[in-house]
């Protein structure tokens, strides 16, 4: 009886303590929440520290909906915010709210330093999430944040994990949190520093660099040691790092050069407006992506697919325009053509910037485009590496066209011998259309890829033109593998030239070696040999 | 809505096609002639056009008051092609040929150095409204954009108490308003501490497209275990493949800020945004800016462009500002003859777009407020910061060793570059 009696008030306490508990974490967090209300970032700041403390089981939800603009004042001073599901619910109770009852709602408003303090509580609150993508967001996080306060969820969180790429990550991050407390000690230090120096990245080399100075001996020496060993495989890195930089460089050259190659390199007609029918590509993706925005967003991913025949369509029907109306009058004139086509350049920007706006057009990225990934030391992002492979496919694409196709063997033939051709019944006059349209078409898909790095705007092409022209005649006319090297070439250059030259001297002395280059062989890195070349 | 944009444009390009000055508006005899000098075609064309378009804007709706002095307004457009010394020849068409009471125009500083040796032997007004170096004051211009100390040395001052930043990229356009720019900031950094070690300067070409090296820099430079953040001078059409090459990178605001000098709402428009939000920029104006003023200007521009998603931004209310200190002085004298109209105009006061009183003062610069903005998500900008009142405009910058001494006064001392040191006009 008497037991039973005591167990009873044991339990009854607990509850009425386990209630008084959660009723003062309710509190905490409405306490906490009032502090959203003042529109003063500094409060913000206290508010997200106080709910992360808190325990209150929304504390993650409400925090999340902060970051991302869904935690809103409404008009009377009362905290809401927005679940995925978009209900509005009210903060302190969870209950769903009408959003006519609350009037007018406004976001609260976030800076740089609020958004790092989201991150910091984000990471140790998530520690222990069941999403393992979201343990390794954390895992970062507090890495960045060095929150001593994450220490305890740390271990736990260590204790339990079982994938071993989070696991990693949790030990630098706890690694990070102990360099950053002062009274830890010296052993525990150096095995961290370890830890980090293993890391061996940018990231790894700011936190030693900017640890406290009143370390002891021991750990001083461990941390310069490490700050040592990263730089020195950094250095390494840089130098990939350069070579992938030229390449992609390299590769947006090649992309923009190939299709004067044709004109320029195989038919001997300067065009100044080559650069602009880059720009008509760029525009029909832009007009591509419109289109889709308005209809159907779901394709977006699939509008650059969907803008390549497109772009070259409308570059080609253009260059055929322009052959037809303007270039095979001045054959054999290539002061006049120059000009010509320099005044049709002027039209064609001209127009655009009637048409479409003297501002930039905005065309987005495709999912698989956006971001970069960590290949050792490198970052590499993901547009480049498909630009590369996009000009990597063109290029083949074309060599094969002029090789294995009808097309591309009377092309040859017209270029090599226009008389011969004529009386071996080749429409010379058809097949000068066809080879310009095929050059300008391939200018169109250049324009594509370009304005996934460049601005879309009426003067895109103009920055192409000169560095095309050069590529070209420094890779040799005529020859699409020397426009191949010479591209490549220049831009892996123009890539270790920069670091040391800077970006506007780097793009002088290029100048001047490929001058003297040409100097020295006239006829670029790849010449033609043969009658072919004196006719 | 689509097809008067084309129609505006059409009307734009007609004019910069023919080459010849396109008058609208009243075509009696008896007008008062404006000059707008904005580049309708070539690289600048981007930025310029919209400003052609305001300040057919703005004479529009004075010439619906009833105009100036009895008379209508009649705007004169010329195309100056984003080509230097053609600025000049126009300015000269637009003076002698066409008799402007006075001009608006230009954008870059090589195109007002251009324009400037005609303005003064013509004796003609203009009115510059765009955001340059300072290290200048003439008689015949009136600076209605920011000067270095009312835009780049606020910019800094935010970046090191807000976000306590230690170490600091300057990165700029190969051309005079970077350079000078970054020379000043670079002499104040020093002056606050800053270590020459701690300031990485780098330039690069007009159009500059391929951003990789220079942002690799960047974040090798910020792994230094110190707050870095990056202070940007970089021009046009730079911009969007810098922006895209950062987010591509992940270099995040929260890790390290950017904050730009020229870039506003306009250029944003051209970008997508998300992988931004969080940089900074420094204006003297932003869109987002909530005052009656400012709605009931962008409701104007909106309806005359007949685009509801048309933004505004800065440079456009430095010439709404301009404008109206001109057509103040203009009523104040009752003539529009260009030296009492110059002697009239310091101490003239026009109302700005955020709630505040611009004031013209006898170095022909203007006070006007700052502003911090951080990138949201939409392309507009949520001001995170401002200055507590209006900021004077300096003509000649406290932080560089031969400017420090000198400054403008067009009022007692009817001079531009006055030495404190020596007494005398002319440095």
């Amino acid at each position: 009886m008497r037991v039973l009696k005591s167990a009873a008030a044991v339990v009854l306490g607990a509850v009425l303590l386990l209630a008084a508990s959660f009723a003062a974490v309710a509190q905490g967090l409405e306490a906490a929440l009032a502090k959203f209300t003042s529109d003063s970032y500094t409060e913000t700041d206290a508010a997200i520290a106080d709910i992360a403390a808190s325990g209150h089981p929304r504390a993650t939800a409400l925090i999340e909906a902060l970051q991302d603009g869904r935690l809103y004042v409404s008009e009377d001073k009362r905290v809401l915010w927005r679940d995925h599901a978009g209900q509005l619910l009210e903060a302190a109770t969870g209950n769903a709210v009408d959003l006519g009852a609350a009037g007018t709602v406004k976001p609260v408003r976030i800076n740089n330093r609020i958004r790092r303090s989201i991150e910091a509580a984000l990471g140790g609150l998530t520690l222990l999430s069941a999403a393992p993508a979201k343990r390794f967001e954390a895992a970062q996080a507090v890495f960045k944040s060095k929150d001593a306060k994450a220490l305890p969820a740390l271990e736990t969180a260590l204790q339990r994990e079982t994938d071993a790429g989070i696991k990693r990550a949790l030990a630098e991050a706890r690694a990070a949190v102990v360099l950053n407390t002062p009274d830890a000690k010296d052993s525990d230090k150096i095995a961290a520093v370890a830890i980090i120096r293993a890391r061996g990245d940018q990231d790894a080399r700011a936190l030693l660099a900017g640890l406290a100075a009143d370390q002891s001996e021991s750990v001083r020496r461990a941390v310069a040691d490490a700050v040592a060993a990263i730089d020195d495989r950094l250095a390494a890195w840089s130098v990939a790092q350069n070579l992938w930089y030229g390449l992609s460089l390299g590769s947006v050259l090649l992309l923009a050069a190939i299709g004067l190659a044709i004109t320029f390199g195989v038919m001997g007609v300067i065009n100044m407006a080559h650069g602009e029918m880059v720009m008509l590509g760029a525009y029909t993706t832009f007009l591509v992506q419109d289109v889709i925005r308005g209809t159907v967003p779901g394709l977006f991913d699939y509008s650059l697919a969907i803008a390549i025949p497109l772009a070259f369509m409308v570059a080609a029907l253009v260059g055929i325009a322009i052959e037809r109306g303007v270039i095979r009058f001045l054959y054999g004139r290539p002061l006049e053509t120059l000009l010509a086509t320099w005044g049709i350049s002027l039209i064609l920007q001209q127009s655009v910037r009637t048409g479409f706006g003297p501002t930039n057009r905005e065309v987005g990225a495709p999912h698989f485009m956006s971001g970069a990934f960590e290949l050792g030391g490198l970052t590499v992002t993901w547009n480049r590496l498909w630009i590369i492979v996009f000009a990597g496919i063109i290029f083949v694409l074309l060599l094969a066209a002029l090789r294995f196709t009808t097309l591309g063997l009377h092309m040859r033939a017209v270029t090599q011998n226009r008389r011969m051709s004529s009386a071996m019944a080749i429409a010379t006059g058809r097949i000068d259309a066809l080879t310009f349209a095929l050059g300008s078409g391939i200018a169109g898909l250049a324009g594509v890829a370009l304005s996934q790095i460049d601005n879309v705007s009426p003067n895109l092409g103009q920055s192409y033109i000169i560095d095309s022209f050069l590529v070209v005649v420094f890779g040799g006319v005529g020859n699409l593998w020397g426009t191949l090297v010479g591209a490549l070439s220049l831009g892996v250059a123009n890539k270790f030239l920069e670091p040391y030259a800077g970006a506007v001297l780097g793009k002088i002395l290029l100048l001047v070696i490929v001058i003297l280059f040409i100097q020295k062989r006239p006829r670029g890195l790849f010449a033609l040999k043969g009658r072919a070349v004196e006719a | 809505m689509k097809r008067t944009i084309l129609r505006t444009a059409m009307a734009a390009s007609v004019a910069a096609l023919a080459s010849l000055p396109l008058s609208v508006g009243a075509s009696a005899q008896d007008t008062i002639k404006v000059g707008i000098l904005h580049s309708l075609s070539g690289t600048m064309a981007i930025s310029e056009t919209t400003l052609k378009d305001v300040m057919l804007m703005l004479i529009e709706e004075q010439n619906k008051k009833g105009g100036l002095l009895g008379k209508k307004l009649e705007a004169v457009v010329v195309d100056p092609a984003s080509n230097w010394p053609l600025f000049a020849e126009k300015a000269r068409e637009l003076i002698s040929k066409e008799k402007v009471a006075s001009v608006f125009g230009c954008w870059t500083s090589v195109s007002r150095k251009s324009v400037l040796p005609v303005f003064k032997e013509l004796n003609s007004i203009l009115f510059y409204p765009v955001q340059y170096e300072g290290e200048e004051s003439e008689r015949n211009v009136f600076y209605t954009g920011a000067a270095p100390n009312q835009q780049a040395i606020p910019a800094v001052d935010y970046l090191m108490k807000e976000e306590e930043v230690k170490r600091w990229v300057l990165a700029g356009t190969d051309y005079v308003y970077p350079r000078t720019t970054n020379k000043i900031l670079e002499a104040y950094l020093k002056a606050k501490g800053v270590k020459a070690e701690d300031i990485m300067i780098n330039y690069t070409p007009f159009g500059h497209s391929d951003w990789q090296t220079i942002v690799a820099d960047i974040k090798k430079f910020g792994s230094a275990g110190k707050k870095t953040a990056v202070v940007s001078t970089i021009n046009g059409d730079a911009n969007v493949p810098f922006y895209k090459e950062l987010g591509n990178q992940g270099i995040a605001a929260k890790d390290i800020p950017v904050v730009a000098f020229s870039v506003g709402e306009e250029e944003l428009a051209g970008i997508d945004t998300k992988p931004l939000v969080g940089h900074l920029a420094a204006w003297n104006y932003f869109q987002s800016i909530k005052d009656p003023n400012n709605d009931a200007f962008i409701a104007k521009w909106k309806a005359f462009t007949n685009n509801p998603k048309r933004v505004s931004n800065d440079p456009m209310e430095a010439h709404v500002i301009g404008f109206n200190m001109w057509v103040k002085a203009v009523e104040k004298v009752k003539s529009t003859d260009p030296d009492k109209v110059i002697d009239a105009l310091p101490g003239i006061e026009a109302a700005n777009l955020t709630g505040g009183t611009s004031k013209m003062l006898p170095n022909h610069h203007i006070t006007k407020p700052v502003f911090i903005g951080e990138i949201k998500a939409d392309g507009q900008f949520d001001v995170v910061w401002k200055t507590d009142g209006l900021v004077a405009g300096d003509a000649w910058s406290k932080e560089l060793e031969g400017s420090k001494d000198l400054v403008a006064d067009w009022v007692d001392k009817k001079c531009g570059n006055f030495n404190t040191k020596t007494n005398k006009c002319g440095s």
